[in-house]
């Protein structure tokens, strides 16, 4: 009984670290997402205006090409480190 | 052999292709119907959802607004793919976890409410009857173009053809047909593509070529800005919109993307939650070889079109004559296209020449004066229609016309057959035998399905002759409101163990109640034309028009749900934990049908 309830604490507890790390994760990805899209691609585009990129300048570029790339990278990263965090906190499937 | 042929016979090919696959892998029980029975590998869940998701909108509409009106519409490229990241990070695991098949389901069981279950299904079929508007214009264009028919004879013929061949697929046919179809749509999109970014830039790769130079050494993008600029448009890679309405817009595209419940259904069927993550993955990687294409079929139709019409080197060489359209081969295009009723041109000066330019520029209207032009004479050029047209406009072989028509329609029907299927299953499954009648049969469940989905075509094809708008603008207006319904109970759900059962039906019905009605304002009450107090070209809300509202609708719903929860009795323990399973993969068995 004892073990019992020790084990379930501590797995509680792992839940928890899990679900931290994944949220911290989670945090991290979207600052670049807005960053990238939002950011680059709208907001600071003339900040970046400076930048030429094949007849234009770098928001261009962030706002039809770049973007899109940077959210595959996004979510393949997010993929990879989940699935480690998965065996790491021992909750995968 | 000619054209018409050509073209009836590569799209005979890719039908009879996908509808012996539908009859190969016929739809047995019910749930095979709708989920496959989850045995399906991440690559080929992603290949199925990039077909799924890249409707008539993607494949037909969206690089003709972008073409004509350039940077601005940056932002259904970064909507219509950012979405795939919320998607990855905050539903698509944990929806796998929870085990269940539809969306509602899930927003039923974790808000403990048969309400909030019928209310998210109320929400999904508003959502997907105004997605399949957008799908029905987009196909009336195709079929109106291939069968050298009017544009309304082409959506009826178009709406049987969806019809039966959503009805006797099911989701496990869709599956493997959807393979099939988007590896006919992606090929029908690039091919043209690199052919015409050879013959602008030598580049083999479109999206290289976009940034790339053209023959003279000029970056293609400067010679676009000068030679569209000199007729009086708007210089292509500017900044000319409202920055706020251009990030709403963004924003309610990318949250709409993760609320529609054709595409979240699809990581339904993986077999495990890691499986989920990497699907939507995959899915982006194919959405992707589309979506880097298609700025660069925009811009490269765009130059092409401009000097097809000012065929000696800009305004001072002159227009191309109307001898010239009518005789010479290189303009046949143009007569193919003026018979659907989409492209038209008079020569309003009678001086037997074309001239296309901005009739609206004051700079131009001096020029015009002087030059005795008294307006526009492309009088008509429906964006829809500029990626079908696209490879007779650079007159490429007759194979490439033929294949851009079937591509065309592979993305039209791939995406209406897999939104009449969510239509179906959350009228059969979740109104019918989740509140109306838990008693009814198999058999009658799935004749119930079947009768949704004919109902719903012809919704959409009676709407879809007077559409709201081009085919990527309806389907924003779908976006706009999945965003503000579905994304934010999904989210909350999940996120969040404060939100409780009547915090998301209020937060539910607030969000879609403020952008239905802002929609109906603007666009006319139930897409009624003339019935609308108001137009996008001067909105309610300052600069906010009607396809970007969805993100503020999401806001409302948020906020009414936060706020009606913290006022209302609290989650129950059993609930909570419901959540706290649903955060942590472990125990993810498979799916139980109720």
């Amino acid at each position: 009984m004892a073990d019992q309830s020790t084990n379930s604490a501590q797995t509680a507890e792992a839940d928890k670290g899990y679900w931290q790390a994944n949220l911290r994760l989670i945090y991290i990805s979207l600052v670049i997402w807005a960053l990238v899209s939002f950011g680059f691609g709208i907001l600071l585009r003339p900040l970046l205006s400076g930048i030429a990129v094949g007849g234009t300048d770098l928001g261009f570029w962030f706002a039809q090409q770049g973007s899109i790339l940077v959210f595959l990278v996004l979510i393949f990263n997010y993929a990879w480190r989940m699935n480690k965090l998965d065996a790491e906190y021992g909750v995968e499937e | 052999m000619d054209q018409f042929t050509i073209n009836l016979l590569f799209v005979g090919a890719s039908f009879a292709l996908y509808i012996g696959i539908a009859i190969w892998a016929r739809a047995g029980s019910t749930s095979e119907f709708y989920a496959a029975g989850r045995g399906i590998h991440p690559v080929t869940n992603g290949m199925a959802t990039a077909a799924d998701w890249m409707s008539a909108a993607s494949f037909i509409s969206m690089a003709g607004l972008i073409a004509f009106t350039g940077y601005d519409n940056s932002s259904f490229l970064m909507g219509w793919t950012g979405g795939y990241v919320l998607l990855a990070l905050l539903l698509a695991p944990y929806l796998r976890k929870f085990g269940k098949y539809t969306v509602s389901e899930f927003i039923g069981d974790r808000f403990y409410s048969q309400t909030a279950r019928i209310v998210a299904v109320i929400c999904l079929i508003v959502a997907s009857v105004t997605y399949v508007i957008g799908q029905m214009t987009g196909v009336g264009v195709a079929f109106g173009r291939f069968l050298e028919v009017s544009n309304t004879t082409g959506l009826l013929i178009g709406a049987g053809v969806v019809f039966a061949y959503a009805v006797f697929g099911g989701m496990k046919g869709v599956t493997y047909t959807q393979v099939a179809q988007y590896c006919v749509l992606i090929t029908a999109y690039t091919i043209p593509a690199i052919f015409i970014s050879l013959q602008l830039t030598g580049t083999p790769v479109p999206a290289l070529g976009l940034f790339g130079d053209t023959a003279s050494g000029e970056p293609l993008l400067t010679k676009l800005d000068a030679i569209v600029t000199e007729l009086g448009f708007n210089d292509y890679t500017a900044h000319h919109s409202n920055t706020l309405n251009m990030v709403l817009f963004t924003l309610s595209l990318m949250i709409g993307t993760a609320g529609l419940p054709h595409v979240i259904m699809r990581f339904f069927t993986v077999p495990k939650v890691s499986d989920a993550r990497w699907s939507a993955g995959w899915a982006l990687v194919f959405i992707a070889l589309l979506y880097l294409t298609a700025p660069a079929v925009g811009a490269m139709a765009r130059l092409n079109i401009t000097d097809m019409m000012w065929p000696n080197g800009g305004l001072e060489g002159g227009a191309v004559s109307v001898e010239d359209i009518d005789n010479d081969a290189r303009y046949d295009w143009m007569a193919t296209w003026q018979k659907t009723g989409l492209l038209d041109w008079e020569d309003k000066n009678g001086d037997g020449k074309i001239q296309y330019y901005n009739d609206k520029s004051e700079s131009m209207q001096a020029i015009a004066e002087e030059k005795g032009w008294v307006g526009n004479e492309l009088t008509k050029f429906n964006r829809d229609i500029l990626v079908l047209a696209n490879p007779e406009i650079a007159n490429l072989p007759s194979w490439v016309i033929g294949l851009v028509a079937a591509g065309g329609l592979a993305a039209a029907l791939s995406t209406a057959a897999g939104l009449l299927l969510a239509i179906s299953s959350a009228v059969s499954h979740d109104l019918i035998k989740g509140a109306i009648n838990p008693q009814i049969s198999e058999k009658s469940e799935l004749l119930s399905a079947r009768i949704a989905m004919g109902v719903a075509i012809v919704v959409a094809t009676y709407l879809g002759l007077n559409p709201p708008g081009f085919a990527a603008q309806t389907v924003a207006l779908a976006f706009g409101l999945a965003a503000a319904s579905i994304f934010p109970a999904l989210m909350m759900g999940i996120f969040s163990t404060r939100i409780n059962n009547t915090g998301a039906v209020a937060g539910m019905l607030a969000g879609l109640t403020v952008t239905l009605v802002y929609i109906f304002l603007h666009k006319g009450w139930l897409f009624i034309p003339g019935t609308n107090s108001f137009t996008d070209a001067d909105p309610l809300l300052g600069p906010i028009k009607s396809t970007s509202f969805g993100a503020i609708g999401a806001m409302v719903n948020f906020g009414v749900a936060y706020v009606v929860a913290s006022m209302t009795k609290e989650t129950p323990q059993e609930i909570k934990d419901l959540v706290e399973s649903v955060r942590i993969p472990r125990g993810a068995g498979a799916a139980q049908d109720h």
